[in-house]
């Protein structure tokens, strides 16, 4: 009898001791926290051995010295120096451009668009209102890679050659290598309006957008202009009619009354959910690795077939990717903090 | 928004003067949008209709010049559409995997249908695992089916449907561990949530076909399809995550603390108590969720694994159906399955969102009395 309680009174207070920790709520939190930790901390361990271990295996270097090797592949699409002699740094930087230029224009198309079509959907117009829901409920429901797809495959590379290219006014031309277009230059007597003219194989002079950007820009924006749509819709709802009656009452025609008090109020509500379409359509705008607009993470594609250096490569695109997304939330912060001092 | 045929006491002329030509500009918009949708509506019926190729053996007849769209070329690769390279004799097991989870979510989104909650158990518990046996196959007297046969519709069904059953209970962990008081637990999840949100889709597939190997020992290799399918789970998660935190905001801290003073724990207050109304609140946006989830599925072409849009771009390369009109129908085709999709959950959002007004006003209504 003694000897069999002297044996069950230490493990009584140790499971006493565990039940006290286990109920209380501070030590609780501090048991859950550090097993979360060391689980995470096990997991990035095995995760850097094994990654170390496969590498050396592998004969893959690491490190970002790659960066300043010599890339050896062509862009021909690009805003910025570059030739195949560049680096893979380079290479990543004129991507990072190349981005920038389907996102911005993007964005602006797509804003004009959305804001056009949310609106009609709410004309008292029946075939005008009709026209633009049916615009939003197409784009909204067929994938953005699918319409991508379509008007590069379907419809851009199936154009004409340069000979038989379309025209407006034997100033603007589409054919299969593109758009080509009338475009200001500077030349030997100073600035000029540069005219697309068809040369032996090809348009010379003017500024041409290929193919790929075209039906890129294209779908970015058409798809993302149906979703501004229903944010700039669902913004106008969300004014008050006692607003526009008083407004109407107050002899205000109806493009002033849009203009001063609906809109004005409704883009308080309108802003920060555009601004997460701004973001998709950045984010959206890395499709073009499927038609091979050279644009980041095409390059990224590139970069890690030749380098085989996968982690760096996709580091660094996820951290221009992050920093984006860190910038426009930031942004939006301080938006909401302006607009809280301004408001109510 | 009315349509004419709804509203009987009018007449049509009246209805047309109140809704097309209530003003002179009015009646300019209407003339202007007329126009604009039969120059873009001519061309697209010439082109899938009237010109249209609706027989044929190969392409032969749509590298005609001015043909429209060349149907015989879905005709043809049809199987290949939704099945991918799946064996023919084995493909009766993919057809009965359609049959038990479509009837399943049917019965689901059926309104008033009975013993539901059977149903839905069946569906996330016991149906993936069959599923998975049926169409991988190796065991009962099945013949194994690599899943680099797998193709087409399968391929985007299984993509989206592990992503849909997967996301949900993560994200719902993601969401609370986002408003937990443990401070470590929220760092680590609303670093999660707000990476996998920040970076495209597109990345997460080519780290998973590229990056994932190294993670893992020498010598353990994970099936190409099963990476992208972690991929795509953890991606919709963190979607998910944002979506209920949403629900949970709007529900009233006092539903959380009554549920504690009642003796309830942490757990069984959230489960019992706090979910409940939280997910029914967002309940459109989870399904919103899901449909940009189905549409996402069609990146999974990165890797080479052979969804629909794959299955069409594949095929470009076909010499036997080469036309300037075969992308274009392939295209056509595959964006009209996907939109029957996405619209029809789009439609059942809708409708859930108006049940949802519905029954906050009775629940208000029941209140007062």
């Amino acid at each position: 009898m003694t000897d069999h309680s002297s044996t069950s009174a230490p493990s009584t207070s140790l499971l006493e001791r565990v039940q006290q920790i286990w109920f209380h709520e501070t030590y609780r939190g501090y048991l859950i926290q550090g097993v979360l930790l060391v689980a995470i901390l096990w997991v990035a361990l095995s995760i850097a051995q094994n990654v170390s271990e496969n590498l050396a295996r592998q004969q893959i270097a690491s490190g970002f010295g790659f960066l300043d090797t010599t890339s050896g592949f062509v862009i021909s699409q690009r805003l910025v120096d570059y030739s195949e002699t560049s680096s893979y740094g380079r290479a990543l930087y004129v991507g990072f451009v190349n981005t920038l230029a389907v996102a911005i224009v993007g964005i602006v198309m797509a804003t004009v668009l959305g804001f056009a079509i949310g609106i009609a959907r709410l004309s008292s117009n029946w075939l005008l209102s009709r026209f633009a829901t049916s615009y939003i409920e197409l784009l909204r429901n067929v994938p953005l890679l699918l319409q991508i797809f379509f008007l590069y495959f379907g419809v851009l590379r199936t154009l004409p050659f340069p000979q038989e290219a379309f025209s407006i006014g034997q100033l603007i031309f589409l054919d299969n290598r593109g758009l080509h277009f009338p475009m200001l230059a500077y030349g030997a007597d100073g600035l000029f309006l540069s005219v697309p003219e068809l040369g032996r194989f090809n348009f010379a002079g003017g500024a041409n957008v290929s193919p790929e950007y075209l039906s890129l820009l294209l779908a970015l924006t058409l798809y993302t202009a149906a979703f501004i749509a229903e944010i700039v819709r669902a913004g106008i709802q969300s004014v008050p009619t006692g607003q526009i009656e008083a407004a109407r009452a107050l002899g205000l025609n109806r493009r002033k009354v849009l203009r001063f008090v609906v809109m004005p109020q409704a883009l308080r509500v309108i802003i920060p959910p555009l601004t997460s379409q701004y973001l998709n359509l950045t984010k959206n705008s890395s499709l073009a690795v499927f038609i091979a607009y050279p644009e980041l993470v095409s390059i990224a594609g590139i970069t890690l077939n030749q380098t085989g250096q996968a982690i760096e490569v996709l580091s660094i695109a996820m951290i221009v990717y992050l920093t984006l997304s860190l910038l426009t939330s930031l942004a939006m912060n301080l938006y909401y903090a302006r607009t809280e001092v301004a408001g109510k | 928004m009315s349509m004419p045929s709804r509203e009987s006491s009018i007449s049509p002329a009246a209805w047309m003067r109140a809704n097309l030509f209530a003003t002179p500009v009015d009646g300019a918009i209407t003339v202007i949008m007329g126009g604009i949708i039969v120059m873009i509506a001519i061309p697209v019926i010439d082109w899938a209709l009237l010109s249209a190729i609706w027989v044929g053996s190969d392409g032969s007849q749509c590298r005609v010049e001015g043909a429209g769209a060349c149907w015989p070329f879905v005709t043809a690769k049809f199987n290949q559409f939704i099945f991918g390279r799946f064996p023919d004799e084995e493909q009766w097991r993919v057809i009965s995997v359609f049959v038990l989870g479509g009837g399943a979510i049917a019965w689901l989104a059926w309104p008033n249908a009975p013993a539901k909650a059977r149903i839905a158990v069946f569906l996330l518990m016991a149906f993936p695992f069959l599923a998975a046996l049926l169409l991988a196959g190796g065991v009962l007297g099945l013949a194994p089916v690599e899943t680099n046969l797998w193709g087409g519709m399968l391929i985007t069904l299984v993509v989206a449907f592990v992503g849909i059953v997967a996301s949900l209970p993560l994200g719902v962990l993601l969401a609370l561990g986002r408003q937990s008081e443990l401070p470590i637990v929220r760092l680590v999840c609303v670093g999660f949530i707000e990476f996998w949100r920040a970076v495209p889709l597109v990345i997460f597939l080519f780290m998973a076909s590229n990056m994932l190997p190294l993670f893992f020992p020498a010598g353990v290799t994970v099936d190409k399809l099963v990476r992208a399918l972690v991929a795509v789970a953890l991606f919709s998660s963190a979607y998910m995550a944002e979506v209920v935190r949403g629900g949970l905001q709007a529900v009233p801290k006092g539903q959380f603390e009554a549920a504690l003073s009642l003796g309830m724990g942490y757990w069984r207050a959230m489960v019992l108590i706090v979910l409940p109304q939280a997910l029914r609140h967002v309940l459109p946006g989870i399904v919103n969720t899901f449909i940009g989830l189905f549409k996402d599925t069609s990146l999974v072409y990165v890797i080479g694994l052979f969804d629909m849009l794959g299955v069409i771009t594949v095929n470009l390369t076909d010499p036997v159906w080469f036309s300037a009109q075969t992308a274009a129908t392939g295209y056509v085709f595959v964006a009209f399955i996907f939109w029957i999709f996405c619209f029809a959950m789009s439609r059942y959002s809708v409708r859930l969102e108006e049940n949802l007004g519905q029954s906050r006003g009775a629940n208000s209504y029941a209140s007062l009395r």
